[in-house]
């Protein structure tokens, strides 16, 4: 028991230096504070204890004096405020070509679903040096993605997506916890996050069986009928939906808004919600008949629309709509 | 005066001894003896909340969930959380200190509205019966902090009831809050204005206000929630077209400003504590007295730092970090200047002090380690582990509980009218002191490692065991600590010495009339000529006895 007795969590990502660099600053800070607090009260203490016959020296205040312990401070606090913000921008900022990993949780375990198509549960298999972007919805209460070892966390919500994005930088396999509580077994909803060289990691996603997370949101858009009315051309009673994830789509109300996994969520789930400029308000909910997976599924199809029309703009072969979905997965696993 | 101070205690009517009888206590609408009454009532609560807390350690002491299951345990931690914030921390100073000494500190004969003040200890007995009925059959699963939609769709334990208890308990420290704010604004004794109001009352006054303002906004979100688990409206769950993240900001809103009503009044005692046992007026009076104010204020503006991870925009959660600087800076103000009245003081070392320079030492550490959580870039790392359990704990408990206990030491001689055992009140405090330390330090470093909170299970991380003995070692120590003054105080109301009047010799005119205090606190109308803390006259060799001071009888 005693052999195992860490006071400093491994480090095994490109922010957790940089939270660690702060974290000591303010280590260091908080330590002198502290140190001189505790001297000026113990030298006080005993240096002016009570001696009969001499009395206190009975002294109001000083204004100099009460500015000079707010201003420092306050200066000091900047600093951290600043530095803390810049930290968290880094945290909060994913790269564009992060490879995307769909994330469900549920009480109480992890559903992982790769763009590739690999599905794991409460293990997630990640290369080290590549940007990773998690996707994540959860499908009854708030649960918490969190990676001690990569100093970030998430909370996941019902009825939406947030997102995490990390690069790890060791092999080794890391605690995954869930840090917000959602009931009865909780503390057994942890995983690990499996960190492997690039050869290993392209040999693990060989071995599964799955095509694309978008193929099977293709099937999914053509068996809910989607296509009749969001048609690659411009005649459907839906927008096409070339190239609109990523862009911003002017509504029916005079809004502006980027078309974001939360915003194709949201037009599946309730698509009276935002209705899209010159368009009537025909759809109608896909809620309850989706599951959080296919509406993942459905989503990083969608997004592959997009993949195919940055792939236009590089110059390369001009893409339908049908052979977009082989160009999208291609241009997420690089 | 010499002959009245004399007089043996028995003779002298005061309001501990004008009627006996359960009557006299149960509709009595005295505000010393209300005080009693929350004092027994909180007292009882917060023995139920350390239970809790020792089972919560010990089951902690070995990774497995071992001791009891894992439902137990979330009860334990939800149950341990609730009763201590809403039965104890909330109600402890004001409803008990405060209503003991407002209306004497600002030489009042009472609280303004004698009856509410009453009827806001019955709204507590039943908030608390309810609370005890709620765990007695079955107790609550999700934590104190309520989250939806686990609270308003998926637990099936007694949230209602909880939410109701807690919902009447809130409208109790309403009217404490109103009582205080109307006490304080009109029944100042002649000459007392505010720039001589003792600290104590500044800081009461401030929370007054946050209980005011605050305490609604959670009796709101308690009905929105009992209105979604009963009725299914869509406020929060998103099932229903809710928001869960609402939630949260509603909670908060109240909740955040609720760690000032726990810490705020604790700061007013140990300003009282530091002039006396210094023997000096307050080091920057003013800055002192206004910095409570901007804490009030400051409060109510930073609540969604609880919610960096939760799902806000980064620009929201900017905007809050940066307001919680702000607060920290009047809350770093008030520490400069306690260290700075004990320069070229005459300090001595009775129990209250020791009581004060414990609550230096662990506000400060709660304080510097809020600065951590407050930096978004760490607060995404340690939020919801252990980092948090330990910084709020050092806050509440540290903070907080010193000082309501250096409080109830140098106050208890006017309460009781007797004197405690010194040596074992200073035996205490080091006790508190070293068991809150190993209890509570080692959390600091279980949260950097990534330990998260509310876990009943780490068996897959053993790494944690060590720091989590530790953690469970200090906590016997520290129950042990609070043990110690509930018998001697008990001890000393039958075999303490009795007190004298004024028996630290200090300034503000509770001090001034007799111990225990006749039922309406002073025989004639005091006038007060002084400013705050006039140490320098009490303590002048042959200070000309210029104005007296009126006594009891």
């Amino acid at each position: 028991m005693f052999n195992n007795f860490p006071l400093w969590p491994e480090r095994a990502s490109t922010v957790a230096g940089n939270v660690d660099a702060l974290f000591i600053f303010l280590i260091l800070v908080s330590g002198m504070m502290t140190l001189l607090v505790f001297s000026c009260v113990v030298y006080f203490a005993a240096r002016y204890r009570h001696r009969k016959g001499v009395l206190a020296e009975q002294i109001e205040g000083s204004i100099p004096l009460e500015l000079t312990w707010s201003i420092i401070p306050m200066f000091v606090f900047l600093v951290i405020f600043g530095w803390g913000a810049v930290v968290f921008f880094q945290e909060r900022t994913p790269p564009r070509d992060a490879t995307e990993v769909y994330v469900v949780a549920k009480q109480w375990m992890w559903k992982l679903e790769h763009a590739e198509g690999q599905r794991e549960i409460n293990e997630l298999h990640v290369p080290v040096g590549r940007d990773v972007k998690l996707i994540m919805t959860s499908q009854d209460v708030i649960h918490s993605f969190y990676i001690p070892a990569f100093r970030i966390k998430q909370d996941v919500l019902p009825g939406r997506y947030t997102t995490l994005w990390f690069r790890a930088t060791k092999s080794g396999t890391y605690h995954l916890f869930c840090a917000e509580y959602c009931g009865t077994q909780h503390s057994g909803m942890v995983g690990s996050i499996v960190v492997q060289e690039p050869a290993q990691y392209e040999a693990w996603m060989n071995g599964g069986p799955s095509g694309p997370l978008s193929d099977t949101g293709q099937q999914i858009f053509a068996q809910l009928g989607c296509a009749t009315c969001h048609r690659a051309d411009a005649q459907g009673r839906g927008p096409n939906l070339q190239g609109v994830f990523g862009s911003p789509v002017r509504l029916e109300d005079g809004r502006t808004v980027t078309a974001d996994e939360n915003y194709i969520r949201e037009s599946i789930l309730d698509p009276g919600a935002k209705i899209v400029n010159g368009y009537k308000p025909v759809m109608p909910t896909f809620q309850g008949l989706v599951s959080e997976e296919q509406l993942n599924a459905l989503v990083a199809y969608v997004k592959s629309l997009s993949a195919a029309k940055a792939a236009d703009a590089a110059g390369k072969t001009a893409s339908t709509m049908q052979n977009s979905n082989s160009a999208a997965p291609g241009s997420q696993v690089e | 005066m010499a002959t009245i101070a004399n007089a043996p205690i028995a003779e002298r009517e005061n309001y501990l001894n004008k009627e006996y009888g359960v009557g006299s206590w149960l509709f009595t609408t005295d505000h010393k003896r209300i005080a009693l009454l929350y004092l027994l009532s909180i007292t009882f609560f917060f023995f139920i909340g350390g239970f809790f807390a020792l089972l919560i350690r010990l089951e902690l002491l070995t990774p497995a969930s071992d001791l009891v299951q894992a439902d137990t345990y979330n009860k334990l931690f939800t149950m341990h959380g609730m009763v201590m914030v809403f039965f104890f921390l909330i109600p402890s100073i004001p409803a008990v200190l405060g209503n003991f000494l407002v209306p004497l500190m600002i030489g009042a004969k009472d609280l303004a509205f004698p009856r509410i003040n009453l009827l806001s200890w019955y709204l507590y007995i039943i908030g608390g019966v309810m609370m005890l009925h709620c765990m007695l059959t079955g107790g609550v699963d999700t934590g104190w902090t309520f989250y939806a939609p686990f609270s308003t769709a998926f637990t099936n334990t007694k949230i209602v009831e909880a939410g109701l208890a807690i919902f009447v308990a809130g409208f109790s420290s309403i009217l404490t809050g109103l009582n205080f704010v109307v006490t304080i604004h009109r029944m100042r004794a002649p000459g007392m204005t505010w720039s001589r109001l003792p600290l104590f009352i500044w800081a009461h006054y401030a929370t007054s206000i946050i209980q005011l303002l605050g305490t609604p906004v959670i009796a709101i979100t308690i009905v929105l929630v009992a209105a979604e688990r009963t009725l299914h409206l869509g406020i929060f769950d998103p099932k229903l077209g809710g928001d869960p993240v609402l939630f949260q900001h509603l909670f908060w809103f109240y909740s955040h400003p609720a760690v000032y009503i726990m810490i705020l009044p604790s700061m007013g005692i140990i300003s009282e504590i530091i002039a006396c046992f210094s023997r000096k007026r307050i080091f920057g009076y003013s800055f002192v007295a206004f910095s409570s104010i901007a804490i009030a204020v400051f409060g109510f503006l930073v609540w969604a730092h609880h919610m960096f991870v939760a799902g806000i925009s980064v620009y929201a959660a900017l905007v809050f970090s940066l307001l919680s600087y702000a607060v920290a800076v009047p809350s770093a103000v008030k520490v400069f200047n306690w260290t700075a009245t004990m320069y070229k003081g005459s300090i001595h070392y009775d129990a209250p002090m020791l009581y004060a320079f414990g609550f230096l030492g662990l506000f400060t550490i709660g304080g510097l380690t809020g600065l951590f959580l407050a930096a978004l870039g760490i607060d995404v790392h340690v939020t919801d582990t252990y980092f948090v359990v330990a910084h709020f704990h050092y806050i509440m408990v540290g903070g907080a509980v010193m000082g309501y206990l250096g409080g109830m030491h140098f106050w208890w001689p006017k309460i009781s009218g007797r004197l405690y055992p010194e040596g074992w009140a200073k035996l205490a405090a080091l006790i508190v002191f070293i068991g809150f330390n190993l209890t509570f330090f080692p959390q600091f470093i279980l949260g950097y490692l990534g330990m998260p909170r509310r876990y009943a299970d780490y068996s897959h991380m053993p790494e944690f065991q060590i720091l989590n003995v530790f953690s469970t070692a200090g906590s016997t120590i520290l129950g042990i600590g609070y043990l110690l003054p509930m018998i001697y105080f008990l001890w000393s109301m039958r075999y303490g010495k009795p007190a004298p009047d004024n028996p630290w010799r200090a300034a503000g005119l509770e001090w001034k009339t007799a111990s225990p205090p006749p039922t309406f606190n002073f025989d004639e109308e005091p006038v007060v000529t002084w400013e705050a803390y006039n140490y320098e006259e009490l303590d002048a060799p042959h200070h000309p006895h210029k104005k007296e001071v009126p006594v009891a009888r």
